[in-house]
């Protein structure tokens, strides 16, 4: 096959500027919900930042994952629509940012950055050559170095492909995913240990790690899945797609629906089984003081309901479904990191405005890079030697 | 019987290119009771045929509920019920100890009544003759061809023009498939004598060799020289003696190996007078001496011979060995005593070997001199 000779009628368009509108909008009223609740409760708007922070790694290394994992595997039904996750992806440079307020709440947000309660304590003693504040921010720059050079590296290879053609940008692509997938294993568990399950520094789960990677392939998925079904929609992929596509798109956000489930239940059962203080406190945690509302929500939102919404098979290809599914499943991830972070510090359930505001500000933000990389990239990887084959993709 | 009826028209192409876009002409055409055939499933297939969704969902669907409820349901019934029994102090009904086993049945159930369900609905299984098998056509589709099939019950069906579409479609080689004489015979071919028949010597050579392999060929030793020899077998019969005994009692008066006859037997005088000790007590003897008595001796009689054990007040008290009595004893009253025993004391004749018997007498006399000693020993 001549790739070379592989042409389609691709006209690149611009996003409409009401968008980027939209999205300094909702920045700026989540800057100022942000400004605002720092002032009235310092402690629990640095919760709610890292529930941001953490929901926008999901989405920005779960793309980059996306994009890895095309690829190692050699997928060509992902071609077409991989600039989304590219697009995605951008979040990563922005991350640190949000980081950035955290460190300076340390000693509010991990009880373990405390010196003198980890001298009284045996267990934060003996755990403490890993849990001490030097080493926890090593290991988060080693983190976002990897990242942000992978998704450098990726991103301009995929991008130089559009201009040059050259296939051998490929096949340097599936060898960085080859080096990058390990890495990614390593570092997101290194990320769920540090960032969620270091909350309460006496637990420990040994699946964490593979729990918060399932929502992060739940949350990317959504926001891929959504993002090219409203492009697809407005016309951006000038109508190239087919319900193949989106086919697939669904039944990965069915899988890994499933996937979920069963980490999340596998964590769950062997702690009931086992039942060891030690670590049936986090689960009782989340069972006292209006968190069992919670919980019981996160089952139906976050397993039954998309289970229900994708499980026959028309429903995985109607363009609607699939949006209103995508938003939903974002939707629970977020309730699944609330549902993580927030009761280890507040005894009984809290809900307010001032966790309003990092999710405004992380939705605003998301719009404005994805609309700079859309602006200045092609939206479909023209340069690509498997783009034909993934534009005649068929079940 | 009319021997021409024909079942299809049928088309041969050789390129999964060509095959999808001659489907989708053919559906587009209005034909309605079409097939392709292929040795491997052709992605897009579906679509280009226009073929309604598969049933096949709703089939697992309903039996992977059925799975779920039928384990949730037994689980319960066996241990609320049939058989309650606490486990790790947690309820009677315990869900998440019944998910997993419930996860795995409804997949299970699911997975077996989709083949099922797909085999013997869906494809109407067993159907052992088809107008299709054992053509030119199929054997083509069956390598290297690709090929599509208008059956002649379509309400559309001519041969002639059906025959120029494939033409006009780009068909490498067109067939019209009859009915073999056999399929539309009305007599039923499953009670065709010759096939019974068959089915009966299969059933009794199926049935004896099963037979054999179960009853004789698994109990055939592959050899048996080592198992069967030509000796007397510990605890069994013997023919060659009179009375069948296989193991031979020891011919009377036998002395074992480093077996001494004990002459004073119930003659405590007499050891009393000629029994000599025959050791000398180097210190060689005295610590094999001491080693002995505080294995045998020492848990009644204490370490040091005054009767002050552990097992003081739970026995009859042993006596002291400080006594005068035992003091003015000779060596080989003491001696008579170990091999005898004596009121409560058994005899360890048989746990104590005769040089050790001796040591420990010496050893004896070394405590009783430790615990009266003269004002010499002091010098």
């Amino acid at each position: 096959m001549n790739q070379q000779n592989f042409s389609f009628d691709y006209n690149r368009k611009e996003l409409p500027s009401n968008l980027t509108k939209l999205g300094w909008i909702l920045s700026f009223i989540g800057l100022a919900l942000i400004l605002i609740s720092y002032l009235v409760d310092y402690e629990r708007s640095s919760f709610s930042n890292l529930m941001t922070f953490m929901f926008l790694g999901s989405v920005g290394i779960g793309s980059l994952f996306l994009v890895a994992l095309e690829y190692i595997a050699g997928a060509v039904w992902s071609t077409p629509i991989r600039r989304v996750s590219e697009f995605f992806a951008f979040i990563l440079p922005f991350l640190v940012l949000f980081a950035v307020p955290l460190f300076f709440n340390l000693h509010g947000l991990f009880h373990w950055s405390h010196s003198e309660i980890v001298a009284s304590d045996e267990i934060l003693k003996s755990k403490s050559p890993y849990l001490n504040i030097n080493f926890f921010l090593i290991r988060f720059a080693i983190i976002f170095t990897i990242w942000i050079l992978f998704y450098y590296l990726f991103t301009r290879n995929s991008q130089l492909q559009d201009v040059t053609k050259d296939q051998s940008l490929t096949t340097k692509n599936i060898r960085l995913a080859g080096i990058f997938i390990p890495l990614f294993a390593v570092t997101i568990t290194v990320a769920a240990i540090d960032w969620i399950m270091s909350l309460e520094p006496h637990w420990y789960s040994t699946i964490f790690g593979v729990y918060y990677f399932s929502g992060t392939m739940l949350a990317v998925l959504a926001a891929g899945t959504f993002t090219t079904v409203l492009l697809n929609e407005k016309g951006y992929f000038n109508n190239l797609l087919r319900r193949d596509h989106f086919y697939s798109m669904g039944a990965l956000l069915f899988a890994f629906t499933n996937f979920w489930a069963y980490i999340a239940f596998s964590q769950y059962m062997l702690i009931w089984y086992a039942n060891i203080p030690e670590e049936t406190f986090w689960m009782i945690r989340r069972w006292e003081g209006g968190w069992q509302f919670v919980s019981i929500a996160l089952i139906v939102v976050h397993f039954i309901v998309p289970y229900i919404g994708l499980l026959s098979q028309p429903s995985k290809m109607d363009a609607k479904r699939l949006k209103i599914m995508s938003i939903w499943i974002l939707f629970a991830h977020y309730l699944d990191l609330y549902w993580l972070v927030m009761p280890t510090h507040f005894k009984s359930f809290t809900f307010g405005w001032i966790e309003l505001g990092f999710p405004i500000l992380g939705v605003g933000i998301l719009i404005l890079i994805f609309v700079f990389k859309f602006n200045r990239t092609n939206l479909i990887p023209i340069g690509d030697p498997k783009l034909k084959r993934g534009l005649n993709f068929r079940l | 019987m009319n021997n021409n009826l024909i079942y299809s028209v049928s088309a041969l192409f050789d390129s999964p290119d060509a095959i999808i876009n001659a489907a989708e002409e053919t559906a587009n055409a209005g034909y309605k009771n079409i097939d392709v055939h292929s040795s491997y499933p052709i992605h897009g297939m579906n679509s280009a045929m226009k073929l309604k969704p598969s049933k096949l969902g709703y089939i697992t669907l309903v039996f992977g509920l059925s799975g779920a409820a039928f384990a949730l349901l037994f689980m319960y019934w066996v241990n609320v019920f049939e058989y309650p029994l606490v486990i790790g102090g947690k309820p009677l009904f315990q869900l998440p100890a019944f998910i997993p086993v419930t996860f795995e049945v409804t997949v299970l159930s699911a997975a077996i009544f989709t083949v099922v369900g797909m085999l013997f609905v869906l494809f109407k299984f067993p159907n052992n003759s088809h107008p299709l098998h054992d053509t030119l056509y199929m054997k083509k589709v069956s390598s290297d061809h690709y090929g599509l099939t208008i059956q002649a019950i379509d309400p559309l069906f001519d041969e002639k023009r059906v025959k120029e579409f494939f033409k006009r479609l780009g068909a490498k080689e067109i067939f019209t498939i009859n009915y073999d004489r056999e399929e539309i015979s009305p007599k039923n071919k499953i009670f065709d004598l010759k096939f019974i028949s068959f089915l009966a010597a299969t059933a009794v050579v199926v049935s004896g060799i099963t037979y054999f392999t179960l009853n004789k060929l698994l109990y055939m030793s592959p050899f048996d020289w080592m198992m069967n020899q030509n000796r007397v077998n510990a605890q069994s019969k013997s023919e060659f003696f009179k009375d069948g005994i296989g193991m031979r009692p020891p011919v009377e008066g036998t002395v074992a190996r480093g077996f001494q006859p004990y002459k004073f037997k119930g003659n405590p005088e007499l050891a009393e007078k000629y029994l000599l000790n025959p050791t000398s007590p180097t210190e060689k003897n005295l610590l094999r001496g001491k080693k002995l008595y505080n294995v045998y001796c020492s848990p009644c009689h204490d370490n040091f011979g005054k009767g002050e054990s552990r097992l003081k007040g739970q026995f009859p008290n042993p006596p002291t060995l400080h006594s005068d009595k035992v003091r003015n004893w000779s060596d080989g009253r003491i001696y008579h005593v170990i091999v005898e025993g004596q009121n409560v004391m058994p005899s360890y004749a048989s746990q104590i070997s005769v040089n050790d018997r001796w040591a420990i007498v010496n050893y004896i006399r070394v405590l009783q001199r430790a615990v009266n000693a003269k004002e010499s020993d002091v010098k």
